[in-house]
Order: C-alpha cells, then sequence, then structure tokens
C-alpha cells in the first residue's frame, strides 16, 4: 500500500513538473514583456530594456530555454523569480492568497452546508412546493454566469444602500474592495467596514455553491430514500429524522466527497469573476493581470500552485471517500 | 443520476394500467420521445430553444440596424421604437448586437459540443478497446490536461487566434473539455468488450476501426449524447468567462461574453447594454440545462416512471 502511494505520489509529482514546463514556454513564447516598453514615449534605448529585461529574466533574446533553466533552479530553491514589475512572485502571491481565502471560506463553507441541506430537504419534501422553489431557484442561479450574478448583486446592494438612506461615507453595504482605505483594520470599527465588505461577494460565492451542492444531494438523497437500509433503520427503532440524518444523510454525502475535495482547490483561486466585479485585489486578479501585463514568471508561478493545489485535492477526495465509505478500506 | 419518480406507487399503477399488456413493444426512438414529451420542463426548454434559434437567425432581418453599424442620430439611447434594446455609446444597436451575439454563443456552444464529444469518445474508446501503451500514453495526456489551469492556457494563446478566425477559439475550448468523458467512454468501453457480439466481432475479423465505430460506440450513445447537451450549456459559459476578461472572441466581433464583459459597468447608469445580453443568455443556459435534465431522465434505462412507459 504504501509502495503504490508513493508511486502515485512520484506520477503525480512529474504531472505537477510537465504542467508547469508547458505553461512556462507557452507563456514565454507567446508573451512579449518587451511590448511594455516599445509604446513609451520617448522610447527608452534598446540597451536598457535589453538589461532591464535580463534582470527580470525575460528578455526575449535569450534563448527560452535558458531563461526556463534559471527560472527552474530558482523555483528548486522555493524563489518562483520576479513580476514585470521587479517585485518577487513570491511576496506577490503570498500577500494575494489570504485575500482570496478570506474572500472564498465564508463563501464556500456556507455554500456547501446549505446545499446539502437545501438538496437534501427537498429531496425528502419531492414535488412539494418547498421542493419545486428550492429546484426552480437553482436552476435559475445555475444558468447565470457569475458575472451576471456578481453584477446583479452589486447592482442589488447599491439599490438597498440608497433605498436606507445611506447615501453619506458610511453605507450599510459596500460593494468595492475589502476596506474602506484609511480604517484601521484591527479596530472594532475596521472590524465591521471589513464584514460590511464582505457580505455581497459572499452571498455571489455562495449562492453558485448553494445552486450546485443542492442538485447533487437531492439527487444522492432520492437514490438512498427508496432503499431498504433505511426501512430497517426506522423498523428496529430510530424516528424518522434519526434514521434520514444517520443513514440516509451519510450515505448520500459518500459520491459529494470529490466535489468537496476540489473545492479546496477553488478556494485559492476560484473567485475570479467576483474579485473584479467587487474590486478584490486577490489570485484571481493576479492570474489575468499576469497575462495581460505579459509577465510570465507570474504566469508560470500561478499555474504551478494551481497544478499543485489540483493534486492535493485528488489526494484529499480519495482520502475523505475512504473515510466515509467502508467498502473502499481495503 | 435520474431524478427518480416515487417508486412507491409503481406497482399498483402498473397492475391498474392492466399488467402485461401495457407494455407493448414499442421502438427505442419513440419509447424516449414519449418520455421526453412527458416532462413538462424539458418540453419548455426546447420550445425556448428553438425560439431563441429562430429570434438569432431571423431578428436581424426583421429590424433597419446591422450589429455593425452605427446610427450616429442615437447615442446611448434607451430602448425605443426605433432602437428596440436602445443603443449603446458608439451608437451600436443593442438589439442587432444581442442578436449577432446569441448567433455566435449558439455556434460556439453546439460546434465546441460536438467536438469535445467526439474526441472524448475517440480518445477513450481507444484507449480502453486497445489497452497498453496507447492506453498509458492517453491517460497520462488526460491527466496533464486537467492538471492545466485551462483559463490560463487559453488566455494565453488568446493572441494566436487574435488574428485568425473564431474557430480556433472554439477548438481550444472544446480541446480542454473532454478529459473526464474519455475516463468514463474509456471504463465503459472496458466492460463493453468482453462482451459476445463484439468477441464474435472480433473473430470474424472485423477490422478494430470499425467494431469501435459499429459495437462499442452506438452501445453508450445515450451518455454521449447526455453529455453532449451537458457540455454545449459549459462551453458557452466558458466562452463568456473568457470573452469578459477579452481572451475570447475578438472584436470587431461580438459575443454575449464580449457584450456582457463591455457593458457590466454600465449596468447602473445605462441597464439596457447590461440587461437584454444577459437575459438572452440565462434564457438560452437555462433552455439548454432543461432539455439536458429531460434527455437524461428519458434515456436513462433505469428510471422509473409514474404510468405507462
Amino acid at each position: 500500500m504504501t509502495a503504490f502511494l508513493l508511486r502515485r505520489l512520484a506520477y503525480l509529482t512529474v504531472l505537477v513538473g510537465v504542467a508547469t514546463v508547458v505553461a512556462y514556454f507557452l507563456a514565454a513564447t507567446q508573451l512579449n514583456p518587451r511590448s511594455r516598453y516599445e509604446g513609451r514615449n520617448p522610447p527608452p534605448p534598446p540597451a536598457a530594456v535589453d538589461a532591464i529585461l535580463d534582470e527580470l529574466n525575460l528578455n526575449d533574446k535569450t534563448p527560452v530555454v535558458e531563461r526556463f533553466a534559471k527560472w527552474a533552479g530558482g523555483v528548486l530553491r522555493g524563489d518562483l523569480g520576479r513580476t514585470i514589475d521587479s517585485g518577487s512572485v513570491n511576496t506577490e502571491i503570498n500577500r494575494r492568497i489570504w485575500v482570496s481565502l478570506r474572500l472564498m471560506l465564508l463563501g464556500s463553507i456556507l455554500g456547501t452546508l446549505l446545499g446539502v441541506a437545501a438538496g437534501a430537504y427537498g429531496a425528502i419534501r419531492q414535488y412539494r412546493l418547498s421542493d419545486h422553489l428550492i429546484t426552480v431557484s437553482s436552476f435559475v442561479v445555475l444558468a447565470m454566469p457569475t458575472v451576471v450574478l456578481a453584477v446583479l448583486v452589486k447592482n442589488a446592494g447599491i439599490g438597498l444602500n440608497d433605498l436606507l438612506g445611506f447615501t453619506g461615507d458610511w453605507k450599510l453595504l459596500y460593494t468595492t474592495g475589502e476596506i474602506t482605505p484609511g480604517m484601521d483594520a484591527l479596530s472594532l470599527g475596521g472590524l465591521s467596514n471589513r464584514l460590511a465588505h464582505l457580505v455581497l461577494p459572499t452571498f455571489v460565492l455562495m449562492s453558485g455553491s448553494i445552486a450546485f451542492y443542492s442538485r447533487y444531494q437531492r439527487s444522492a438523497m432520492l437514490d438512498v430514500l427508496g432503499s431498504d437500509f433505511l426501512r430497517t433503520a426506522q423498523a428496529k427503532g430510530l424516528t424518522r429524522p434519526q434514521a434520514l440524518v444517520k443513514h440516509a444523510l451519510r450515505t448520500a454525502l459518500i459520491p459529494m466527497a470529490t466535489f468537496f475535495a476540489y473545492q479546496f482547490a477553488l478556494l485559492f483561486v476560484g473567485a475570479t469573476f467576483t474579485e473584479r466585479i467587487f474590486g478584490w485585489h486577490g489570485m484571481g486578479e493576479l492570474f489575468v493581470e499576469s497575462i495581460t501585463k505579459s509577465d510570465v514568471n507570474t504566469v508560470a508561478g500561478v499555474t504551478l500552485l494551481v497544478a499543485v493545489l489540483v493534486l492535493v485535492a485528488g489526494f484529499l477526495s480519495d482520502l475523505v471517500y475512504a473515510a466515509l465509505d467502508p467498502r473502499v478500506r481495503v | 443520476m435520474a431524478e427518480r419518480a416515487s417508486s412507491q406507487l409503481l406497482p399498483e399503477q402498473a397492475g391498474a394500467a392492466g399488467g402485461l399488456d401495457a407494455t407493448e413493444a414499442v421502438s427505442r426512438t419513440r419509447l424516449v420521445a414519449r418520455r421526453f414529451v412527458r416532462r413538462r420542463p424539458a418540453v419548455a426548454g426546447l420550445v425556448s430553444l428553438a425560439l431563441l434559434f429562430a429570434v438569432a437567425y431571423l431578428g436581424p432581418f426583421v429590424i433597419p440596424w446591422q450589429y455593425d453599424q452605427l446610427d450616429t442620430n442615437a447615442f446611448l439611447s434607451p430602448p425605443s421604437a426605433v432602437h428596440w434594446f436602445g443603443t449603446t455609446q458608439t451608437g451600436f444597436d443593442v438589439f442587432a448586437l444581442t442578436m449577432r451575439g446569441l448567433q455566435k454563443s449558439l455556434i460556439v456552444g453546439l460546434l465546441g459540443a460536438v467536438m469535445s464529444t467526439a474526441l472524448a469518445a475517440i480518445v477513450g474508446a481507444f484507449s480502453g478497446y486497445l489497452g497498453g501503451t496507447l492506453n498509458t500514453v492517453l491517460l497520462t495526456i488526460i491527466d496533464l490536461l486537467l492538471v492545466l489551469p485551462s483559463f490560463l492556457i487559453i488566455a494565453i494563446l488568446s493572441p494566436l487566434f487574435r488574428d485568425h478566425t473564431w474557430l480556433v477559439f472554439v477548438f481550444l475550448l472544446a480541446a480542454f473539455q473532454w478529459m473526464v468523458t474519455a475516463r468514463i467512454v474509456r471504463g465503459l468501453t472496458l466492460s463493453l468488450k468482453e462482451r459476445e457480439f463484439v468477441t464474435a466481432a472480433r473473430f470474424m475479423g472485423v477490422p478494430t476501426w470499425q467494431i469501435i465505430a459499429r459495437h462499442i460506440l452506438p452501445n453508450m450513445a445515450s451518455f454521449l449524447i447526455i453529455d453532449a447537451t451537458i457540455n454545449v450549456s459549459s462551453l458557452i459559459l466558458a466562452e463568456v468567462g473568457l470573452s469578459f476578461f477579452g481572451f475570447g472572441v475578438q472584436p470587431p466581433d461580438v459575443s454575449l461574453g464580449t457584450l456582457i464583459g463591455d457593458n457590466a459597468g454600465a449596468a447602473l447608469s445605462y441597464p439596457w447594454e447590461f440587461y437584454f445580453p444577459s437575459g438572452f443568455l440565462v434564457a438560452l443556459i437555462l433552455a439548454i440545462n432543461l432539455v439536458g435534465d429531460g434527455l437524461r431522465d428519458a434515456l436513462d434505462p433505469n428510471a422509473v416512471f409514474q404510468g405507462r412507459r
């Protein structure tokens, strides 16, 4: 078993490596950091541009293999290279990953729990009014791209502020950024200010998860509801709610394990659109900016991070599966 | 997974319908069609899909404006009799733009879904049927593509299709969509290839590609149809996401994604620019999802139905 796990781990590591190499070479050959300096007026002397690009390991006159070797050497020492603004990719990712995590954590936990609850409830109350309501609203939310949902929620928030008379600097709900500039983050006012910034984006992220999980949980639960072991559980004296929670819900959660695990990977990088609409400077923004700014090292660094996260999630899903389903344990 | 009708009711109802006589022989196509029609949401989805198709392709003939034609007398005008959905800042007709975008989204979704499902079917079937080195290589490619962040790769490659046709973009979208399906197809193939009719064909000397085309793939047709339907909506959403950041369909061409992306900031001051394209997009995805759900129930041989089949 250990040998198998080790082999699997080695394979996954190789996969992460290959993915990063592919991303680096694609980015290094397709993106053109030099264009950043070409449009300037007056044009900087070519020698100066070369010197800057050499310094950042982004010069397209150096063969791409040589650039990659230098970058990969850094990665092995834990240094992801320099951004195009000559900062450190590590610092940039470190700063932003917590912003994203703060945004995603609450939304995904609430979304998962409420989604599972709504799906299970819908299955128990199949074809009643509440089931229809849950089904219809999750269908509508699933048909909405995050962009549209985020804009709707943002404008609803602005409308609510106006309606309740919060037109000054102090608002009920904030729609841009994570904290009002100049606020002391650690004071009581700062904390409530943060919370008021968090409400709307969290709601957007949450609605998506609720809709997604409730659909799957409903059909997983329906499959279990007709089963014999549930009737047996009631026959041996459990009440209906006890049987539903202890036997039905638990069994119906097993196929969902994979989704839970992949949610972990999304925690760090999954809110690109929400971040854009609500003006949070997180990983999703870095993702998009690194490409528009032709920032090769950041692109490769982010890819490496995502690849590692996806593989950890895959591993995690196997573990969760084994924990929930005794048949998997050998 | 199938949504079950309340299964406890079934035995009594089958008895009431007259036992064996109720299940007269019907062709599978008719059976599936009958089951599909019985689902009202699915039929509603299909009807709205047809309507959206009609509006997208006939709408532009009804109005005098083209999607790339400026009305220099009307900048940012709200919806009116002249411009049904209003105009943009530069004087483009929003109805014409929306219809053009709807056409593009429909084509991107349908074409991409067919491509991705076909690729998944071919790769999965060959890898499962032939096994060996080919299987190992294909599975590694699948794993690799699953690990690569598709959004990032397509965005990096977006300069490639900036000067070329948007077909390259559709192909790229499809290229990152097929992997999970291919794995499932491979699993289905592994079990099918041990069945008698496949071994019989093999012993009669039928070439491999013919066995796959005639015996393996038709036996998972239901799964492939459902998969293609689901792919349509996820590809349209992927297109919207990429176009939102300017990595998708490139100007002067428009798609629902570029319209939504360009006007997301104007939703409060000039709502018609944002809400009309968004509304059509949501209606489109909703219709496709409803059809997909209905198909899944109709094609699933294990689904239990109330009343006659």
